[in-house]
């Protein structure tokens, strides 16, 4: 029975929370005696600031203080960046303060903070705090900013530009010279706002008669988050406390550590009284990190029968005006290594211009750089098809990794784990239809109509990851993670995780795997996780590590535990331990089943320790931390189907077809929720979703109400299926799946409205495929063909 | 307020949604946007949907209202929660008091909705987690179980 649990749909456990209005969100919280803070934001995107006058804010009834950049300046450290990549020359990192001292370089740069007896009272004199600026030239667009005579956000950082950085595999000069064909193409992944429904708060509190500060912040890793905060504001590690309650929603933009954070910590320390800080929307649009934000210049050389074999890309990647916890990572490690995508491209090469801009800072978003990799394979395989008149299935089948070939080393130096992309894609062909509906398309076009169909076989790099690789790439820690188990003296079984799920069900999943593990009952497991003083160092939950990397931590911990329990339940059925088997829960001697020990009596004799072997220490409680010894690969092939309505340039989704690979599962059903949520993600990029700002750098999209979330209305039904390849690299022969959804169906969308629109002359269209865009392009191509036929 | 009078005085700027979650500290109503475009802050107030951050405290003066807490009832979830937590329709659950209460409206108003119609009624609420699949799976079985429940109610 408890051998079962893994691989079942079984319903979370996070729910009866959620569905009652019980779950406890940082919002939520409110302590005696707390006060409230406002931060002054810069209308600015590039000013000096001349002078900050609080003297009218400091009237307002309840205000207890206002600190401008200068004020904190000695108080608190720059906000740290973590994640320095190895360039020639090296990366410069321009120093990052919570609140601006002298210069604002985006519009939402705090340059002072006000606090007050209410939430209303620091609002009022928020907008009384009077700050002079004098405005400076303005850059925004990344490829305007590497410009000779661009306006320059920081001395000693010329043309803008952080870094260079560069990956080579393969002979591309050869490549490139033996192609019968080169395809080239722009293309831009544009900038977007994650939105997480929750948008970020922080409470702090700090107990004086200790010397000890707790936290409770919108994080995805509290751990990364009380070392970095303690950090900025000087309170040792051993005395604070993070603790990320319930998260509502991350999307990689609760992994970075904020100065704002810092700044209510530090403040709960000055005034000794709890300090409450919750962001609104506008503010979140503003200065929590976006994502994306490429300018690509691909080239692709083949042969004329579809071979690959070289990719050139060459990136402009906006990092926003300061670099964040993981920023420079994202454009670089995340994104180049996955440009051989799920083929056999014998050389690939790759450059990142990493430039600042006076704009939100720019970090990981669902995804963080595979989406942006996939995007140039997918679409440049299908323009490659257009351009040799081949369907795009036969172009991919002829480039992909066949099967019999993993692991396989790609030439940007990955060693892929396992894969079947001919499986995936000719079950989601099947699944679709794919042959009926190009004789479809075919007639619809006949009669005048736009049906498009598109492909996207991605493969996913994820379970963050090898640390002696990550550190190589210039990673600040490690990507182990950790994990206690710790079985009671009755038997029942909690597991701590160094991981932080916010959303994703490692509640649940976890639980399922410890029972399975350890033979005792679902129910007798309590998984306990986003509180650092309750579990061991850990990484946290993003890149898709939680179940490959953190849940295996558990696998590890839990054999730990049995083999301990084996020593002892040896001892107590008086046999020796290589006699002993371990079967659902119990121990018994081979050959005499009937007579055994349950794991719950051993973990009581472990707590009793009367009986132990000598030498074994008492109680039955492991921690294990796991360094995985590769990354893991998830793949799949999603297919899109459109209609493009000529008159109004409206894209419908008629079908979508998923058929994802992410090795064993352990909870069909979250796995579901998760492809599903990521499509809907993607698939709003390449429809909907734009981060836009106008050239003095303010954010026009700064609500719901101009950022274009899909609604009820625009999300379409997914067909899900799945194929299991299971990893080699995992105890447990999983991989992720957070993040395929949102990699696999940005340029599945885009391919589809591009193969809609194919056969009127159009190549390639930006996202997000608006409207209004393709029916200009439309309507421009039509006329093109008047002319022609005249 | 979930079946309970409340007297309390407030400024007239206070919004209904901070006077629920601040001045009654029922938190399970939630705020995710100052736009009133995401329905995270979903209450019914005598007897319709509304946005609580589009309205003031003082203009629920003697309003009848319930929000998430008061849904289930003698610990028994309601069919609407049960069917979320059945149908996977929530992740980070932090605009699901929303969903449920909209649902709640809309199939008080139609208890018999086409898919079209659960969409529509749903479409003033955002979910960044589920993709609104398993929302719309759920409101349909919920619809299902409260007519199987009620098969003498109104067909709507």
């Amino acid at each position: 029975m408890t051998a079962s649990l893994c691989g079942s749909r079984v319903k979370r456990r996070e729910d009866p929370r959620f569905i009652t209005g019980t779950g406890n969100y940082v919002a939520d919280i409110t302590l005696p005696d707390m006060v409230y803070v406002k931060f002054v934001r810069s209308p600015y995107a590039h000013a000096l600031i001349k002078s900050v006058d609080a003297s009218a804010a400091k009237e307002v009834k309840g205000v207890l203080g206002v600190y401008t950049g200068v004020d904190l300046k000695n108080k608190l450290a720059p906000v740290p960046c973590a994640w320095l990549v190895p360039t020639e020359p090296p990366i410069k990192v321009p120093e990052y303060r919570a609140v601006a001292v002298d210069k604002v370089r985006y519009v939402g740069d705090p340059v002072a903070v006000v606090v007050a007896e209410s939430q209303a009272a620091a609002e009022e004199a928020a907008e009384r705090v009077n700050v002079v600026y004098e405005p400076l030239p303005v850059v925004v667009d990344q490829e305007d900013a590497v410009k000779d005579g661009a306006p320059r956000l920081y001395e000693g950082i010329d043309k803008n530009t952080s870094f260079v950085w560069r990956l080579k595999g393969g002979d591309v000069e050869s490549a490139f010279r033996q192609a019968e064909i080169v395809v080239k193409q722009r293309l831009v992944n544009q900038r977007l706002q994650p939105t997480a429904m929750e948008t970020r708060a922080a409470v702090a509190e700090y107990d004086s008669a200790r010397g000890e500060a707790t936290l409770w912040v919108t994080s995805q890793n509290p751990h990364i988050h009380r070392l970095l905060i303690s950090a900025m504001t000087g309170i040792p590690e051993q005395k604070l406390r993070v603790i990320a309650p319930d998260v509502g929603g991350g999307f990689g933009s609760k992994i970075q550590v904020y100065g704002f954070e810092a700044v209510v910590t530090l403040l709960s320390r000055e005034l000794r009284r709890p300090v409450k800080w919750v962001e609104t929307r506008s503010e979140n649009y503003m200065s929590t990190i976006h994502g994306r934000a490429h300018v690509d210049y691909v080239e692709l050389a083949a042969k004329r029968d579809g071979t690959i074999l070289g990719l050139r890309v060459k990136t402009y990647a906006n990092l926003g005006a300061y670099l964040t916890t993981a920023a420079p990572g994202v454009p670089t490690i995340l994104f180049g290594i996955m440009l051989s995508g799920a083929y056999r491209i014998p050389a690939v090469e790759c450059e990142v211009h990493g430039v600042l801009t006076n704009t939100a800072p720019v970090d990981a978003y669902r995804g963080a750089g595979r989406p942006e990799a996939t995007y140039i394979v997918e679409r440049m395989v299908d323009i490659l098809a257009h351009e040799l008149g081949m369907d795009p299935v036969d172009v991919r089948l002829k480039n992909f990794i066949p099967k019999d070939k993993f692991p396989y080393t790609v030439a940007t130096g990955l060693l892929y784990d396992s894969g079947n992309y001919e499986e995936t894609l000719k079950k989601a062909m099947s699944l679709v239809g794919y042959q009926r509906l190009r004789e479809e398309q075919r007639r619809l076009r006949e009669q005048g109509r736009l049906m498009g169909i598109g492909i996207s076989t991605y493969v996913e790099v994820c379970g963050l990851g090898p640390s002696k690789v990550v550190r190589s790439t210039g990673f600040g820690l490690g990507l182990w993670d950790s994990a206690v188990v710790r079985v009671h003296p009755s038997g029942k079984v909690s597991v701590y995780t160094g991981a932080h799920p916010h959303g994703q069900g490692e509640e649940t999943s976890f639980a399922q795997i410890a029972a399975d593990e350890l033979g005792v009952p679902f129910e007798d497991v309590e998984v306990v996780h986003g509180d650092t003083a309750m579990t061991p160092f850990g990484m946290g939950t993003y890149g898709s590590r939680t179940l490959p990397v953190a849940g295996m931590a558990i696998v590890g911990a839990c054999r730990k535990v049995v083999e301990k329990a084996k020593k002892i339940a040896a001892s107590l059925l008086e046999a020796r331990e290589e006699d002993v088997v371990w079967e659902h829960g119990k121990f018994y001697v081979r050959g005499a089943p009937a007579k055994y020990k349950t794991i719950q009596e051993v973990a009581l004799a472990s707590y009793t320790a009367e009986n132990l072997p000598p030498g074994m220490e008492p109680g039955l409680e492991v921690t294990h931390f796991y360094d995985p010894t590769n990354f893991v690969f998830p793949f799949g092939a999603h297919i899109c189907v459109v209609e493009v309505d000529r008159e109004t340039g409206e894209v419908k989704i008629q079908k979508y077809v998923a058929v994802d690979d992410c090795g064993n599962q352990i909870n069909p059903m979250l796995v579901e929720g998760q492809v599903h949520g990521g499509i809907t993600q993607g698939l709003a990029q390449a429809l909907y979703e734009e981060a836009v700002y106008d050239s003095q750098g303010n954010l026009l999209t700064q609500s719901l109400n101009d950022y274009a979330l899909p609604t009820t209305l625009e999300a379409p039904t997914y067909i899900t299926d799945y194929t299991v390849t299971p990893s080699p690299v995992t105890p447990l022969g999983v991989k992720g799946v957070g993040e395929t959804g949102t990699i696999a169906a940005t340029p599945a969308v885009v391919n589809a409205v591009v193969d809609a629109l194919a056969h009127l002359g159009i190549k390639h269209l930006d996202m997000p495929l608006k409207p209004e865009k393709i029916w200009k392009a439309v309507r421009q191509a039509e006329s093109k063909q008047t002319t022609t036929t005249n | 307020m979930n079946g309970v009078e409340y007297t309390k005085e407030v400024e007239p700027r206070l919004l209904l949604v901070d006077f629920i979650r601040d001045h009654l500290g029922l938190t399970g109503t939630h705020i995710g946007c100052d736009t009133s475009n995401c329905g995270a802050c979903t209450v019914i107030m005598n007897g319709r949907s509304v946005k609580s951050c589009t309205k003031f405290a003082v203009e629920a003066d003697g309003a009848e209202i319930l929000t998430i807490e008061g849904l289930a009832s003698d610990g028994n979830l309601h069919p609407i929660q049960k069917a979320f937590w059945e149908n996977h329709a929530l992740q980070c659950g932090y605009c699901t008091p929303g969903f449920i209460m909209q649902a709640y409206w809309l199939l008080k108003h139609n208890p018999t909705p086409t898919e079209e119609e659960i969409r529509a009624g749903l479409s003033g609420n955002l979910c960044r987690c589920t993709g609104y699949q398993n929302i719309i799976k759920a409101v349909k079985a919920a619809s299902e179980e409260l007519r199987a429940k009620a098969p003498m109610a109104s067909g709507g």
